[in-house]
């Protein structure tokens, strides 16, 4: 989905431009109310038990990232974003998540327990 | 019809009262600067009263080191004066105050002194000169960052005159020590040497991430036409890699100096583990926190932080390199390459500091992998200075002999390195002199060194003027003599088991009795005090040398050094906005001796004629 | 002296200057609450078995503050698409409706959450007292049913005074439902509805006392999270705020007749901060209120 196009000089051209911008416009409210149903959702399935705990955890995890999806892809436009953004971001991943892991890592191999 | 031809419409109209030229006032126009070179001077010249300072506190703590327990002769009397009566009762240094100077010594030196100058006084006089902007693209943001350094710094210096005095705890204020510290009886609860460590810090790291948004996007948008990636001057790439390390490490470490905080002040347990006992009596805490995580936190800024010290004195070393021995670098494309991979690397080795906390042999096996890997790119770099010279018509200019003196120094550094990423050899080592030594070489002769070059090198931009070529020889010969009287021994010292940090100089040692060269270890500990004592009086030259030269200096044309990148098209002591026509770059940055010319060098903004372009087909013409 | 690409975008990037700028600090925004992240999972994995609280928050209050921030993301895109629209009115209705949630949020958090908190309190049972106390505490059936052990009794402090008197020699509780009722499983998972204290007051004597702590960042790690992350956000979306407001003022409407598409660029970098701050918010909820 691409980003709203720059408005031209062109006053003729305005309605057509204004008739664009709205898809987007209907983009933005069906996304927001996604979110919303996923905010019921994620606290329905909290009532749910998906037998262990770190399933329990996984699944809530799961909707969370969805809906992050949405805000990023949709409201922060990154799914039509530069190359160079992406690339920034990759690399702050692959580092947030390192960090996850590594910490992660150090704590579930000590040398005794 | 696109957004830019729009704003043309408006900006004609919009901008023709704004930017006109019109005279600031002394307030604008030298202190609260938007102006990048402003900027990088205030930057260079508070970052270089830091060092001094810094290296002053070490001074005092030699002094405990090579005669324990013995009065400090004149300077110990007014000492107290300065830092408070219970520091050094009859000029004698208590612990306390030897762990605070240690402490302040590591933070201010690097934090306060080393990055300040390397990034961000070099980084922001010399990089937009460099790509040919006009300015950063963030001007007032840069004018913030420096702002916040400066109440980082205010406060950590303040932090020296509360009761109890600077924080005490390491320069890596590892817990469960940290958070109970300077509290208690005689102690205030937020205006104490550890809280205002903490709360400097995260001024600093606020300061440190403005300059890293602002060096990125100046340099991905605000590059010449014709300067493409592979046309930047190394010293750009050194510091365009150098900000991202500042922008993605640091945070980790402001949430856990936010963590630290909150243990000292909002009485949490982030990193106080439960059941401690805190002086004979149990803690009222929660407990349920790990000292370990704070390391984590803590080593996960604190490895790419070393990489932030040495990277922009790599990007000066090549610079100079190239200059004074009237050669291209050798292996441009290799050097470019290794800064990224050091780059990246650097986020994932920084257990290495770790060794000793009781990790299994999986995650161990990790960190010692890529710690070993990250060993790589560095010797490529020195490897590719080291080529450099060969063939070259060598002037050993005061500015050269900083930067050989760079070459074999960090070499010893990095490769003292190299036992230190086996946790086997670690076991031993850590937390010994050792330690200190190996790091010291590569912050000391290495970085520092490259410092001093770069000051004497780009003096002449910032001011018109030479420094006098004499008394930077006095400065750099006994500069270098002293750091390897200072820090060579030290290894010896570590492998003989001396302790860091230790008050007593690791006095206990000496029972051992074990000898290098006729002294133990711990007698070794005078000459090497001697040694920094006497190299402290060698900075006397370099800083009069600095500030008469300001005025008195030979004056010079803009390009003394014959140099072909592109600040040195500018004229001396460039005006705002750096360049009366933007200049356009032709060609590499490194085109010394090019066959078939008169000069040595050839300037980045010199067109290609169309003789020397069927020379060069492999090469385009004008690339945006 | 102009710099160049501040409205306009450089040809090969395809971006302006504050864009990169923006997306720049929001990695190591990412990289901060990512370093608060992981301090929550090393603090979860390390805690023993009862410490880490359960069903502590409110929420309904949560997912109404989920609920409001959410609209806030979209409201805050609306008033850029219509700057991009250039119709001026629309815009500042949308963006004193982001600056409201914002504000509404807020006061939730400062006003109702927070201060609620420090009124409850948990008063931890010394381990080997615990089998006194169970017929509050129901451990024996979670034991058998492979549920944490319940290590405090929980609710409202009646005498306050007990805390400083060293003479007052119990602590009276008004227990929370779990603990007047502890072997229900109804009483095994949070509730959905807030409950308050019931009347049951429960005397523990000092004796048998570990500690006992207010709901604040002192009480365990949990808490300790809770209140630095959601004060950290809490700064963030005040900060948000601010600079909407900014940007909503008189002020703006110059900047926007001037060159609406620096105000839109501006709106941009802005509302991208703001969904930043609703993303991170998407973890923080579940993490701490639902899990």
């Amino acid at each position: 989905m691409n980003n709203p196009p720059d408005i031209s000089q062109d006053p003729a051209e305005h309605e057509e431009y204004a008739h664009n911008v709205k898809k987007h416009v209907k983009g933005y409210l069906t996304v927001g109310a996604l979110l919303l149903a996923f905010t019921a959702i994620t606290v329905a399935l909290s009532y749910v038990d998906f037998g262990t705990r770190k399933a329990n955890i996984g699944v809530a995890m799961l909707v969370a990232t969805l809906k992050a999806g949405l805000v990023a892809a949709i409201f922060m436009h990154l799914a039509a974003e530069k190359r160079l953004i992406y690339r920034v971001l990759i690399f702050t991943a692959f580092f947030v998540l390192g960090l996850f892991w590594l910490t992660f890592l150090a704590w579930y191999n000590p040398v005794v327990r | 019809m696109d957004a830019s031809t729009f704003e043309i419409h408006h900006d004609a109209h919009a901008h023709a009262g704004e930017h006109e030229h019109h005279e600031l006032g002394f307030w604008r126009k030298y202190i609260f600067s938007t102006d990048h070179k402003v900027i990088g001077i205030q930057y260079g010249l508070c970052g270089l009263v830091f060092l001094f300072f810094g290296f002053s506190l070490m001074m005092i703590m030699r002094w405990q080191l090579a005669y324990p327990g013995q009065g400090l002769p004149v300077i110990g009397k007014w000492l107290p004066y300065f830092f408070g009566a219970n520091t050094m009762p009859d000029g004698k240094m208590t612990p306390e105050f030897y762990n605070s100077l240690g402490a302040m010594h590591g933070t201010i030196m690097i934090f306060l002194g080393v990055v300040p100058v390397a990034f961000a006084a070099f980084g922001n006089f010399v990089v937009p000169l460099q790509i040919g902007a006009p300015d950063m693209t963030f001007p007032k943001v840069n004018a913030a960052s420096f702002w916040a350094f400066a109440v980082g710094g205010a406060i950590m210096l303040t932090s020296f005159f509360v009761p109890g005095g600077a924080a005490k705890s390491g320069w890596t204020s590892y817990t469960p020590l940290a958070d109970i510290a300077d509290k208690g009886q005689g102690f205030n609860p937020v205006l104490n040497g550890q809280s205002m460590w903490v709360l400097g810090f995260v001024f600093l790291i606020t300061s440190s991430l403005l300059g890293a948004v602002n060096f990125i996007t100046t340099i991905i948008q605000l590059r010449a036409k014709g300067l493409t990636w592979m046309r930047l001057p190394f010293f750009v790439w050194a510091q365009f890699v150098t900000a991202f390390l500042l922008l993605l490490a640091f945070p980790p470490l402001e949430a856990a100096a936010i963590m630290q905080f909150m243990d000292r002040t909002a009485g949490t347990s982030f990193f106080l583990p439960a059941g401690m006992i805190v002086n004979g009596v149990p803690a009222h805490i929660s407990g349920g926190g790990s000292p370990l995580l704070w390391q984590h936190l803590f080593w996960f800024l604190g490895h790419p932080e070393v990489y932030v010290l040495i990277l922009p004195a790599f990007g000066i070393v090549g610079e100079i390199l190239a200059n004074n021995s009237r050669k291209p670098l050798w292996g441009y494309k290799s050097l470019v390459f290794s800064v990224l991979v050091i780059g990246f690397l650097s986020f994932i080795v920084w257990a290495h500091h770790m060794w000793l906390t009781g990790m299994g042999s999986t995650v161990s096996a990790f960190f010692q992998t890529t710690t070993l890997l990250i060993s790589i790119p560095s010797v490529i770099i020195l490897s590719a200075f080291f080529i450099s010279l060969w063939g070259g018509s060598i002037r050993f200019n005061v500015p050269m002999l900083f930067v050989s003196a760079f070459l074999p120094m960090f070499g010893i550094g990095g490769l003292t390195g190299i036992p230190l990423a086996f946790n086997s050899a670690d076991l031993y080592l850590h937390d010994t002199y050792y330690v200190i030594a190996h790091f010291h070489y590569i912050v000391a002769p290495g970085t520092i060194f490259a410092l001093f070059a770069g000051i004497y090198y780009w003096f002449p931009k910032a001011t018109g003027r030479t420094m006098n070529e004499f008394w930077g020889k006095v400065h750099f010969w006994p500069s270098l003599i002293c750091m390897n009287v200072i820090f060579l021994p030290m290894f010896l010292q570590g492998m003989l088991g001396m302790h860091r940090r230790w008050y007593d100089g690791g006095q206990g040692w000496t029972l051992a009795g074990e000898h290098i060269w006729g002294l133990t270890g711990f007698q070794w500990n005078t000459p090497i005090s001697w040694a920094a004592w006497i190299m402290g009086l060698a900075q006397i030259p370099f800083i009069i040398n600095f500030f008469w030269s300001i005025k008195h200096g030979k004056k010079v044309n803009d390009n003394p050094w014959e140099a072909t990148t592109l600040e040195w098209t500018a004229p001396n002591r460039p005006p705002h906005g750096n360049f009366v026509t933007p200049p356009i770059a032709y060609r590499g940055p490194y085109e010394y001796s090019l066959p078939g010319r008169v000069k040595d060098f050839t300037m980045q903004n010199e067109p290609v004629e169309p003789a020397e372009r069927s020379r060069r087909m492999a090469e385009p013409a004008v690339v945006h | 002296m102009e710099i160049p690409y501040t409205i306009s975008t450089r040809p090969d990037t395809g971006l302006w200057n504050a864009k990169i700028g923006i997306w720049l600090f929001l990695a190591s925004e990412v990289m901060l609450f990512g370093g608060l992240f992981s301090a929550y999972v090393f603090l979860r994995l390390d805690a023993q078995p009862g410490e880490w609280p359960h069903g502590l928050l409110n929420v309904p209050v949560g997912t109404m503050n989920t609920a409001i921030l959410i609209m806030s993301s979209v409201t805050v895109v609306l008033a850029w698409a219509s700057l991009k629209m250039r119709r001026y009115r629309p815009y500042w209705w949308y963006m004193l409706a982001t600056i409201t949630c914002g504000v509404v949020f807020l006061f939730v958090k400062l006003y109702y959450e927070w201060p609620q908190k420090f009124e409850h309190y948990g008063v931890f049972l010394k381990p080997e007292v615990r089998e006194k106390y169970e017929q509050y505490l129901g451990n024996h059936r979670r034991e058998e049913k492979g549920l944490e052990p319940r290590i405090e009794i929980t609710g409202h402090l009646e005498n306050h005074e007990a805390l400083k008197d060293a003479n007052i020699k119990e602590y009276e509780i008004a227990v929370d439902p779990i603990y007047a009722d502890p072997n229900n499983p109804v009483n095994d998972r949070p509730h959905f509805l807030y409950v308050p204290p019931t009347d049951k007051v429960v005397k523990i004597g000092k004796e048998d006392v570990d500690r006992v702590d207010s709901f604040g960042p002192w009480h365990s790690a949990y808490f300790a999270s809770y209140f630095t992350i959601t004060g950290l956000h809490g700064m963030h979306v005040l900060g948000g705020v601010l600079v909407f407001l900014y940007m909503w003022l008189p002020v703006s409407k110059k900047v926007y007749q001037r060159n609406p598409e620096h105000l839109a660029n501006r709106v941009e970098v802005s509302g991208l901060f703001w969904h930043f701050v609703d993303l991170v918010w998407i973890f923080v909820f579940p993490l701490f209120y639902l899990l």
